[in-house]
């Protein structure tokens, strides 16, 4: 058997154990194409793969998603086929290349919609334009499709067509809530932005198909990034502003105006986060720090009696009375001494400590997959636990692996017509 | 005054056939809740007076009113809401009866607790075999930790996210917030919601672990999988992010205002240059290409901050956007408020509450075109519905009621 057939071989075998294992899984039958870069859409996408759904992925004919650029990259070698990247956020897909920039591309598209139960899609505003993307013209392709947009700003509103990355999205929504008063603010890390908008993508989408039970419609489901960082995480802060006029501002390594402490501070091998919601947990770890009672220093101090007052004006001073204690033990030991007086300080861990953590190990949260250009890797696991139809990840699909399966198996076009097709760069 | 349903003739709500029997309490637990019952569902508090909901007492709530907390009017609208002392044994065969007309059970106590009351997913199974039940929990039902005390925080610091908030080569300060929190029940809606599709195609109910601690590093892969493969440990960057340079956020010419610029491309990096009139430190040869302008951006940051620093926050994106760069205000809530985007899109709404009047709450991210969500009441008072839900709903006579609440069983 040659090297293409063998592949094609291997991904009906492998798309059948998909199909037979995703009986099992809670949206088996539910068919998703996925026109998604980077990561907000995808991760929408895997949400839905591993939980089942039959997730065709649609990648630009030789790069693909971006993601396969971005890495990591195993002895950090540059490999569209090994970008961690992409291999987690794909994991469970059946992957195709196609150019939307052509009509042909596009005619192909539509007929993949015309079977399908939902369109994800992260598309920049003037792709979303051109391939007409929007769900006036998709609908009449498929009037039972569910499109799901996830963007920056949302597909409406004055801000629709302004050029926008994630941390453009935090900004206008709000969340650079992080870092020291005397320099720059900082926000969330890595993108988790994006991460929000594929979850959030993803209950739309599970919203939008329990509507359609109803109705016998689909329905266009619009994420915008923004919208959930000042809508759902910030209208606490909104209410504080409206009604207390106040305005969270950052203040380094502590949270001020809420109960002393809320802060992380170092101690002998890293650093320890503190909150203490109820004053008895407080109270606890000053027993704990006084060797049985608390310190007389605190005693005898009504500066300190109110928590409040306390993480405002007198942070800085409680923090280095503090420290003494903190410095004499590691992560650990005060962890675990917390623990037992349940105290809820814990170890401010690194992500080794995390991928290396007993009880991650016990729960079984990290998966291992086995990718023919990778090898075994190990992953993050699936965010939630099913009793009875667990997700499960298989691996991410290489680029185009599965067009002969969907174009001509799927969509019936003639080996040969897969050819042309390829020959003329619209597959 | 209520929000009125976006766009839409359709009175349809995706999830109405569904009641939810919602045990949660503090921050993030009732927010599972909220967003069913944004979309339709009847989602029922099950609250006690012999333990108030801390977050009805929370630091916003000025008069110490278990009635009037902001954070929880957010949190909890759209729900009905009863009181059962769980003290009670009572309370408890009620709990029972209540949760075998629901389809949905959601809770977030440490795993000890539902156990206790005989309201653990083996025995409410045969109550309702198809019963769907997921509880939210800081690190998961099984393993070394499980039954931790948490919050947001220790969660934060746990996850491994915190430690990746910080500047370039400097200490970790932590995300600072309850950004765990917050993930961790917008990830339970998606399980629910999986759990319930299931259920309509075979019938079959099933328990649902959400876990905060899981529910965070599934959102970190790139730090997870460049440690698996490469052996590197993450830490943090200030506001950098590979295969992006110049990316930060500027100083404007007010008192701590900032814009956000993400420049990527060489084009990018040449449309920034003409917004900024081509000064001539840009005509640098090390910063004309992407290599360059990663290597040296700190340099480059500053030679930027001086200039923005000659503009408001609000004319520097709208100068910076004119000329097709990325570039966003940050804002605060002052600001978040007024914005006409975020105004146009429903970001905040208003809810009106029997004590509380006309209140400011979250409005709903998710724009549905043909079925929005709505915000169709305020969250309810202390037991506010207990006439409701046990008369209507488990069909007692109000002298039955009458009687469990002299016995403090309904408290």
């Amino acid at each position: 058997m040659n090297q293409a057939n063998r592949n094609v071989h291997t991904s009906k075998v492998r798309a059948a154990e998909v199909r037979t294992e995703s009986r099992t899984l809670p949206l088996s039958g539910i068919k998703v194409i996925e026109l998604g870069n980077f990561i907000s859409a995808p991760y929408c996408g895997k949400l839905l793969a591993d939980s089942g759904a039959d997730v065709i992925k649609i990648e630009r004919p030789g790069s693909g998603d971006e993601s396969r650029s971005y890495g990591p990259f195993p002895q950090d070698i540059p490999d569209l086929e090994k970008s961690g990247l992409f291999l987690y956020l794909n994991t469970s897909k059946r992957g195709v290349t196609l150019n939307l920039d052509s009509h042909t591309g596009r005619a192909l598209f539509h007929k993949l919609l015309a079977n399908a139960d939902v369109l994800i899609e992260n598309c920049q505003p003037e792709q979303y334009d051109k391939w007409e993307l929007n769900y006036d013209c998709l609908s009449q392709v498929n009037p039972r499709l569910v499109v799901t947009s996830i963007s920056p700003y949302g597909r409406s509103g004055p801000y629709q067509r302004y050029r926008a990355y994630h941390h453009n999205a935090c900004a206008l929504g709000g969340v650079f809530t992080m870092g020291d008063p005397e320099r720059e603010p900082l926000t969330l890390p890595l993108f988790q932005g994006h991460f929000q908008g594929g979850i959030h993508g993803a209950v739309g989408t599970m919203m939008a198909l329990f509507a359609r039970q109803i109705t016998n419609e689909g329905q266009h489901v619009d994420i915008a990034e923004a919208d959930i960082w000042a809508g759902y995480f910030s209208a606490v802060g909104i209410q504080a502003y409206v009604y207390a006029d106040r305005i969270r501002k950052r203040a380094g390594h502590r949270t001020k105006g809420f109960y002393y402490p809320l802060c992380i501070l170092p101690c002998k091998d890293g650093y320890i986060s503190e909150v203490a919601v109820l004053g008895t947990q407080w109270k606890s770890f000053l027993e704990l720090i006084g060797r049985g009672q608390v310190p007389e220093w605190y005693q005898n101090d009504p500066r300190f009696q109110d928590r409040v007052m306390s993480s405002i004006d007198f942070a800085d001073e409680l923090d280095r009375k503090q420290s003494p204690w903190l410095m004499q033990y590691t992560k650990e030991e005060i962890f675990a001494m917390c623990r037992e007086r349940r105290i809820p300080f814990a170890p401010v861990y690194t992500i080794d400590e995390v991928v290396n953590h007993v009880h991650l190990k016990e729960y079984g949260y990290f998966v291992d997959i086995t990718h023919p250009k990778t090898g075994p890797l190990k992953y993050p696991g699936a965010p939630f636990r099913f009793s009875e139809t667990p997700m499960r990840s298989s691996r991410a699909p290489l680029l185009g692996e599965h067009n002969h399966e969907v174009y001509c198996n799927q969509l019936g076009l003639s080996k040969e017509d897969l050819v042309r097709l390829t020959q003329a760069g619209v597959v | 005054m209520t929000t009125p349903s976006a766009k839409s003739n359709k009175a349809v709500l995706p999830l109405e056939k569904y009641r939810v029997a919602d045990f949660t309490t503090v921050a993030a637990g009732p927010l599972l809740g909220s967003i069913l019952a944004d979309f339709g569902a009847e989602v029922i508090k099950i609250e006690s007076r012999v333990r108030i909901d801390a977050m009805r007492m929370g630091p916003e709530n000025l008069e110490k009113h278990p009635d009037k907390d902001p954070a929880f009017l957010h949190a909890n609208r759209n729900k009905l809401g009863i009181t059962l002392n769980f003290e009670k044994p009572e309370a408890i065969s009620l709990a029972k009866r209540l949760i075998a007309v629901s389809d949905v059970v959601v809770e977030n106590f440490s795993p000890r607790v539902m156990p206790k009351w005989g309201l653990d997913y083996a025995s409410l199974r045969k109550t309702k075999p198809d019963i769907i039940m997921v509880s939210l929990s800081a690190c998961g039902q099984a393993g070394p930790l499980k039954d931790v005390v948490a919050y947001g925080p220790t969660l934060s610091s746990l996850s491994g996210i915190d430690s990746l908030v910080g500047y370039e080569g400097d200490r970790p300060l932590g995300t600072q917030g309850f950004y765990t929190d917050w993930n961790s029940p917008i990830h339970g809606v998606l399980a629910v919601l999986m759990a319930l599709w299931h259920r309509e195609q075979t019938g079959i109910g099933q328990y649902i672990d959400a876990a905060q601690w899981q529910a965070t590093v599934s959102c970190l892969p790139e730090a997870v999988m460049d440690y698996t493969m490469n052996g590197r440990v993450a830490r943090p960057r200030g506001n950098s992010q590979p295969g992006f340079a110049p990316h930060n956020v500027y100083p404007c010419q007010e008192e701590d205002k900032w814009v956000s610029v993400c420049v990527k491309t060489d084009l990018e990096w040449e449309r920034l240059r003409g917004a900024m009139g081509h000064p001539p430190w840009t005509d640098d040869p090390r910063f004309a290409n992407q290599l360059g302008r990663w290597k040296n951006r700190v340099e480059i940051d500053k030679a930027i901050a001086r200039w923005t620093a000659n503009y408001t926050h609000h004319d520097l994106t709208t100068l910076l956007q004119s000329h097709g760069v990325a570039a966003m205000a940050f804002l605060d809530s002052s600001e978040r408020l007024f914005d006409p985007h975020l105004e146009d899109r429903q970001v905040y709404t208003e809810v009106t509450h029997p004590l509380m009047g006309d209140y400011i709450i979250g409005g709903i991210p998710w724009k549905l075109s043909g079925t929005p969500g709505q915000i169709r009441r305020a969250s309810p008072l202390m037991g506010q519905h207990n006439s409701y839900v046990f008369g209507n709903i488990l069909g007692l006579s109000p002298q039955e009621i009458s009687r469990l609440e002299k016995e403090q069983v309904i408290y």
